[in-house]
């Protein structure tokens, strides 16, 4: 029964932490205060349940206790501030500052989108938003954030306390954002859930079980964004983009554990199921577009996602469509890595001359050392017989690139025809 | 790691009650707010039902009601969670709907896990 208790509470924290956590906030608006109370009653429940058995609402059961640690907080602040008044009789008699806990009521969606917003406020460096995000929306642990990216438990530690006397500082509205301010706060937390996934999707060593999951948690929080803000085009085009890329996680390893570039994958290898959910969802993207909410870059790398899942081969892709969305990407997220893309897409659709016209105006001084650049030009060149051009260019990227592998097989384009 | 939770239960057990309706209703919503509900369905009754079976090597094709059977899936979820111990958590929670708001019922929610669920790039 004890193991058993144990592992309920365990579970429970997982499923639980967000909404007892982002309750709390709304009522002692303080987030490092509200994941301490949050903390205490599920060492509560670690205490108790074992002997009292789980209770029939476990998370009705910590909120109870929550709650009532958090009125023993303000009772001892305002006992201290009493003396202090004693003390300091010029500071005048004070308001009772206890929260009105019981007259609240539940507004669990509000107070979840409260902390997303929180977790990922400007205020935050990327990482710390990141950090702060897996652990209080997640509920993982310091250690399990420090394990999915590969750096030191205490490194997160600190990022995660750093960021709660920043928020300490910055104060936490009880209002959610509107209008712009509100969209803007909603693509931070899609940028972070981006780059959670990508944290995962990117990672190729074969030790590291633990950052595919990073995939699915950035999937989960995808989903719970969608929910929270259904009215949000581009919050159905990030769990369309997270979907559609999952879902050829299973055809991205080769025997040999190296990364199989999208051209070179076996398309009955991916994961059709996640392939129809991804492409559902940017229908749902699609229909709200078509009601006028404009779209962003992720409904755009959605629908470009989608063109490479509908075709059954890279030769048989609608590359004149990809070209067009990257056209389109282009504009609402600028950047030298979109723009090679975008060549990549001209050259496939439109031959490689129309290829060079778009990789000529990309500005190469910022992407000195990206070797995807020197390597798609070297790529156009070849195609059109400009071999020595081309071979100079593999040079460069093969200088660039610091993947082994890639290095080898870009020289050995380098010295062939 | 996806599990499928499936609720079993004896078809003569009649329709729910209104109350346990509304908070599974209430469950789910909240399941698929946190991003742990993928998709969940009850099941229309066996006589809505047909079965297609292999035996002795031949095809037959049966239509229910199957009465005979002694319980049989009236519903399902599909929800994505870090372990086994969250699956079960949430099979407790639904038993514990039925339980509370279906006096005398008897059943169970049979949780399994889907294949091939819990492995990442680096195994499949």
């Amino acid at each position: 029964m004890t193991a058993d208790a144990h592992a309920v509470v365990a579970a429970t924290w997982r499923l639980e932490s967000a909404r007892i956590v982002a309750g709390l906030l709304r009522m002692v608006r303080d987030v490092a205060l509200a994941e301490d109370l949050a903390q205490e009653a599920f060492a509560a429940a670690l205490e108790q349940w074992p002997t009292s058995g789980v209770p029939d609402n476990p998370r009705g059961w910590l909120m109870t206790v929550a709650k009532r640690r958090a009125v023993d907080h303000f009772r001892r602040l305002e006992r201290l501030r009493s003396k202090q008044e004693e003390l300091y009789w010029s500071l005048g008699p004070g308001q009772s500052q206890i929260p009105d806990f019981e007259g609240l009521v539940d507004h669990i969606e509000d107070d979840v989108l409260r902390l997303m917003f929180i977790s990922c406020h400007p205020a935050l460096s990327r990482e710390a938003q990141v950090a702060l995000t897996l652990r209080l929306l997640g509920g993982l642990t310091t250690e399990e954030i420090a394990r999915s990216f590969l750096v030191k438990p205490a490194t997160v530690g600190q990022r995660i306390s750093r960021a709660k006397r920043v928020l300490a500082e910055v104060g936490v509205p009880l209002d959610l954002p509107t209008g712009e301010e509100r969209k803007a706060r909603l693509s931070a937390v899609m940028e972070v859930v981006y780059l959670v996934f990508n944290e995962g999707y990117t990672a190729t060593s074969g030790d590291d079980w633990l950052r595919p999951a990073l995939c699915d948690e950035a999937r989960r929080l995808a989903r719970m964004l969608v929910s929270l803000a259904p009215e949000e085009p581009e919050a159905h085009g990030l769990q369309a983009l997270l979907d559609l890329q999952a879902s050829r996680l299973p055809a991205r390893l080769g025997d040999d554990g190296e990364p199989v570039l999208l051209a070179d994958q076996d398309r009955r290898r991916w994961d059709h199921r996640l392939v129809r959910r991804g492409l559902e969802a940017l229908d749902r993207a699609d229909r709200l577009a078509a009601r006028g909410t404009p779209i962003g870059p992720f409904v755009l790398q959605a629908e470009i996602a989608a063109c490479h899942a509908r075709s059954p081969s890279v030769e048989r892709t609608d590359w004149p469509r990809i070209a067009q969305l990257y056209d389109g990407l282009v504009h609402v997220m600028p950047s030298p890595v979109v723009e090679v893309n975008r060549a990549v897409a001209h050259g496939m659709a439109f031959g490689p001359e129309a290829g060079l016209v778009v990789l000529d105006k990309v500005d190469t001084d910022s992407v000195k050392t990206y070797h995807l650049l020197p390597s798609v030009r070297g790529d156009l060149l070849a195609r059109l017989g400009r071999t020595e051009e081309a071979r100079e260019q593999f040079r460069l990227a093969a200088s660039l690139t610091r993947n082994q592998r890639e290095k080898r097989l870009l020289l050995a384009r380098a010295s062939s025809g | 790691m996806r599990f499928m939770i499936m609720v079993k239960m004896r078809e003569d057990a009649g329709a729910p009650p209104p109350a346990l309706i509304d908070a599974m209703g209430q469950q789910m919503a909240e399941l698929f707010q946190s991003g742990v509900m993928v998709d969940a369905g009850g099941l229309c009754e066996s006589s809505a039902s047909t079965e297609v079976r292999v035996h002795d090597g031949e095809l037959s094709v049966t239509d229910g009601p199957f009465t005979e059977a002694k319980e049989l899936v009236g519903g399902y979820s599909i929800v994505e969670v870090h372990s086994r111990e969250e699956a079960v958590e949430l099979g407790r929670r639904v038993m514990h709907l039925h339980k509370t708001y279906w006096p005398g019922w008897e059943g169970a929610a049979e949780v399994r896990q889907i294949a091939g669920s819990d492995e990442g790039p680096s195994s499949a």
